[in-house]
Parts: C-alpha cells; structure tokens; sequence
C-alpha cells in the first residue's frame, strides 16, 4: 500500500489563529492544484499559533473538537472537488479537561460527496515537555499522560512532539503498538553552529534514522521555520525510510512543502532482515520487569549490579 | 602477552580554539535571515540604522544589514568625539566601502561637552558612559526620523564582561550578535569581507586615547572566550584549574562574569502583585 505524504515546514504568525488556520487552507489548495494524490497532510508543532507565547498560550487553545471543526469547514471552502478526502497531522495548543496541552492531532477531512467519512482520528498530548533552557513549556501546559497508537486509513501509526522523540522509549512504545508509520511534529529552536548543521539539526539527522532504523518504521518530521523573538525554528523537514535512510529534507530556513511516496510493504522486509522489534517483543515481560523494578525503587538506592554479583543485600 | 593499541579520547587542550568555532557560511546565512525576519517581517521597517565606530563589531553588523535589506536601506553613523582616533574615522569608510552603506558624519564634542563642562571631575569611566549615552540617544533620533529602528552591535563577550554602558551601547532592539564570542565574530567578519586591517587591530571602545579593549580586560579576547565557554556549559573553578586554565585568567574572568548579572537585565521592579509584569503577566517580545 502506498501512501503519498507532504511535509509543511511554515513559518506561523504569532498569536494569529485565524490566520495560520487560513494559511492552511491554502496549502490544501496548493495540494489539489499541484498534488492531487496527498493522503497525509503533516505540519509542525503549534503551527496554528507559532510556539513560544508564554501565558499567551490561553489566547490561542483550542479544543479538539473546535480544531476538528474548523479545519473541516476550511477544507470544504478550500478545495474544489466534493469527494476529495485528506488525512492531517498538525500540532496545536489544546484546550481540554480544563487544562492546556501542547498537543499534535490527527484528522481526516473529506469533501461533503466523499464516501470516506471525515473523523477526529486522534490527538496526542506531549508526553515530555522540555523545560530547561530556553524552554519553559511544564511552566504553561500539561502534560500527556500517554503514547498511542491510532488506526489510520493508512494503517497503524502514532504521534510525537518534539521532545517525545528525543526519548527512545516514546519510539519504542509507540512501534510495540504497532505504528509502522511516526508522525513528528517539531518546533525546534536553532543553536550551536559549530559544525557542517545547525546542532539541533545534526540532532534530529541522527535521532531520525536511528528511530527509523531501530523500529523499522516509516518517519514523517515537520518541523517550524521563521524567527520567535530572536529564536529561529531550524524546518528541516524530512521523511525517514524503514532503513533509515532519509529520503527528502527541507532547508533549514525556508517555508516548503517535501513529498514523498510511503510503501507500507518496506516495513515488513526491513523487520525481516532487522528483527529487532521482534526481539523486544519477545524480551518484553523481562525489559517490564526491569522498568517496573526502577520504578519502584529509586535508582539512588540500589545496589549497582547486586544481582549479577550474587550480592542480595541491596534494597533490590 | 600481546599489548593492544590503545586509543584514547583527545584530551582537551586549553590553548585549542575548537570548541569556538563556527560554520561561518551557515551562521552567515541564518543571521541575515534573522535581520530580514526580525526588521522586516516582524517590524515592518525596510530601513535600519547602524553607528559605524569604525570596529569590527559594527562593520559586521553593517555588511550583515547590507545584505539582509540591500546596501541602500542601511544608514550608518560616525559619531565621533574630539579625542577619537582618526583611525576609527577611516575604518569606518572602509566599512561603507566594503558594504556599499550610507554613511553620515555627527560630530558629538558639542553635545558630550555641553554636559561635561559642568563636571570638570568626572573621570574617563563617567566620561565614556556620556559618550556611549549621546550616541545612543542619536541613533534612536536618526532612526525616529527615517522610521526605523537602530540595529545594535554588542558582541557576547562584552556582554558577558558587562563591558559596555548600560542603557547604552546594549538598548538597540535587534542585536545581531550578542551570542557570539568575540573570537567567533573574527571568525565571521573575515568570511563576509570585512577589511583585514579592521579584524586585526587591538579591539578598543575608543573612548580614551590609547585605550584597548584586553588592555582594559587584563586578558585577551581568545582566552577569555575559552573560559568564558566552559564555565557557561556549567564547569567549576576547580575543573578548569584542573584542564589547565591559570588561576588568574580564571579569576579575571569569573569576576567581570559574576559581578555583571545585574547589567543584563532589565531595571528591577518591585514585585506587589500577582499580576506583575515579567514575573507573571508574561508574553514573549514578538507577542
């Protein structure tokens, strides 16, 4: 099964809901003038309202149902055709159980004669929130309190922000739910400019393959372009294949839309010749146990390699 | 028994530069995206204002401009005092040369003296914040007039040194560079074309005669930045005692950074509600 993907990296206005929704819907325009075949449609985290607005956050939050509304009703005044339908990610700050979130969600909007029902698929909360540094998101939003796996018209798949992925265990969790396909969504600030890439961009070319790679899914980033304050977002937009290899990127400074052609079939022959998802899944009561142990027992208190050594007198 | 070769991670080498440099086409290019974005796109001025010292700072700033908004939309300013050396004069049209800039010419000894000739004792500290505080309040008028803002020049080393005049030389809105060492804006000032004879002389605020910014310091630029790089990543005294670092560059160093906190920030302000600006009313500057 193929799956034809785009990848925004845009540059939002600040605060401007209205706005960054509009511009959206220009981009579904320019998909069915230009790419007509798109089925996912991915933008980067708080594309709706650029990322760094403080106490701002509570102006621009939406819920999810009022998300999911408003990009419908953009979509059936955007685009031409009735029975069109197009899957999109895109990050937003949510407004839900009384809370804000930093959250990214998951839609599949459909023209009023399409035979494919439009739906609210899912929305992922950020499960880790930076906050150190020039970041200060635990100070302004929740945080999410798990990692999904959705079903998707293309299949099995899940969501991260940012952060999210710079865990290994999100990737993890997600792919032993069965995501064959990441979605991450990114607004990621530029610093260190020692080497041939903006630092936190030699970040993510690393992290990528390597999430791609271990798991052997499809990775799907968008990442935010344009200036906070000072504060450059570094775009950098790329599709990962099951092997790891990256097969399209954005700049590293401009807006752009990347495309690329997903086969859900590479999953399988990656997994085949790298079973290491298959290995973990098998491993799985051993590696729980383990992280149900650390859980419960500080790390400060433990006795490093107590049982190896036969050394039972630790708190283990 | 047969030895293995061993490999061994580099040890750090405290005369290295390598952990200031930077990818000068790369940092090029972002920096000139960030003038266009933070002038134009978030401002909305086509136009900015640069005071041309004749420095290595402000040519930077003034070629960075020229190619953000185009040669003809950067207007520097020389604004010289009676004791200012002629060199600053002449760096300063090379640097319209080099960049294509405009460039105009406002003598300050009027109105710097117009102040100071009631102060017959106020020595060369006090005088040189008078100075730093007339051109500042110049390039905030000469922009009002073209309607525009001034583009500031303060690097990250003086910053970190509080080496400058608060509310002076740091009060330009935009500040291209003031996260860059002094070594790293060397680095870039070379690769933009900045005239060699403006990168390699003696760094000077020019406000006394003879006057040197590592005369002033008692350290030079590229020793302090590597101090200065390790104890912002979080090392201790101790640990840069330990690499190699001498005890009274340290100190030198560690004194300017720790008794300047206060110089980069804004005024404080008593805290008497929970709706206090800054402490919790809080929206970011491009809100």
């Amino acid at each position: 099964m193929k799956v034809h993907v785009a990848a925004a990296q845009i540059k939002p206005r600040k605060g401007d809901y209205p706005f960054n929704l509009n511009r959206i819907g220009d981009l579904f325009e320019q998909l069915e003038d230009e790419r007509p075949d798109t089925d996912v449609l991915v933008l980067p985290e708080t594309c709706l309202s650029g990322y760094f607005l403080e106490g701002g956050v509570r102006d621009v939050a939406r819920s999810r149902e009022q998300l999911f509304q408003d990009l419908l009703a953009l979509y059936r005044s955007r685009v031409k055709r009735t029975d069109a339908v197009l899957d999109v990610c895109l990050g937003f700050y949510e407004l839900g159980d009384g809370k804000y979130y930093n959250s990214a969600a998951y839609v599949t909007l459909s023209g009023i004669d399409s035979s494919v029902p439009a739906a609210l698929v899912h929305v992922h909360r950020k499960f880790f929130l930076p906050t150190y540094g020039v970041f200060d998101e635990k100070r302004f939003v929740s945080r999410g309190r798990s990692v999904a796996a959705m079903d998707t018209r293309f299949g099995r798949a899940a969501m991260l922000i940012c952060e999210d992925a710079w865990h290994s265990v999100s990737a993890t969790i997600a792919a032993l739910k069965g995501a064959q396909i990441l979605y991450i969504v990114s607004a990621s600030p530029g610093r260190d400019f020692s080497g041939q890439h903006i630092g936190n961009v030699a970040r993510w070319n690393v992290l990528l393959p390597c999430i791609a790679d271990e798991h052997n899914v499809w990775v799907v980033y968008s990442g935010l372009v344009g200036f906070e304050g000072g504060k450059g977002f570094t775009g950098a937009s790329q599709v990962v294949d099951p092997w790891g290899n990256c097969i399209v990127k954005g700049s590293s400074l401009e807006e752009c839309l990347i495309t690329a052609t997903l086969d859900r079939e590479d999953v399988a022959a990656a997994r085949a010749a790298s079973p290491l998802l298959a290995d973990l899944e098998a491993a799985l009561g051993d590696v729980t146990m383990e992280l149900d142990q650390i859980a419960r027992h500080p790390y400060t208190g433990m006795v490093a390699g107590s049982q190896d050594t036969g050394n039972t007198g630790g708190v283990r | 028994m047969t030895r293995l070769p061993i490999i061994s991670a580099p040890v750090l080498d405290v005369e290295s530069d390598d952990n200031l440099k930077v990818n000068v086409e790369l940092l090029t290019d972002w920096l000139v995206a960030f003038l266009q974005d933070e002038i134009t796109r978030r401002r909305g001025f086509k136009t900015a204002v640069v005071g041309v010292s004749g420095g290595v700072d402000s040519a930077l700033v003034a070629i960075l401009l020229a190619r953000a908004l185009g040669p003809e939309n950067v207007f520097g300013i020389r604004m010289p005092y009676k004791t200012s050396s002629q060199d600053s004069l002449d760096h300063a049209v090379l640097v319209q040369q080099a960049s294509g800039i405009n460039l105009q010419t406002i003598v300050i000894t009027d109105a710097a003296d117009g102040y100071l000739q009631f102060c017959p004792d106020a020595d060369g500290r006090r005088r040189g914040n008078v100075m730093a505080r007339i051109r500042m309040t110049i390039l905030f008028d000469q922009s009002q007039k073209l309607g525009t803002i001034p583009v500031g020049t303060g690097n990250k080393t003086e910053r970190l040194f509080g080496y400058y005049t608060w509310h002076a030389d740091d009060s330009p809105p935009v500040n291209p560079l003031g996260d860059l060492f002094k070594s790293q804006v060397w680095d870039i000032a070379r690769y933009v074309g900045v005239p060699e004879v403006i990168v390699s002389k003696p760094a000077s605020a020019d406000l006394i005669v003879g006057q040197t910014d590592e005369g002033d310091f008692g350290i030079s630029y590229p020793r302090a930045d590597r101090i200065l790089f390790y104890l912002l990543r979080g090392f201790t005294v101790p640990r840069l005692l330990e690499m190699g670092f001498p005890q009274e560059e340290i100190g030198i160093v560690k004194r300017r950074l720790d008794g300047t906190h206060w110089k980069r920030h804004l005024p404080t302000t008593a805290m008497l509600s929970s709706t206090s600006i800054n402490d919790y009313y809080l929206r970011p500057v491009d809100y």
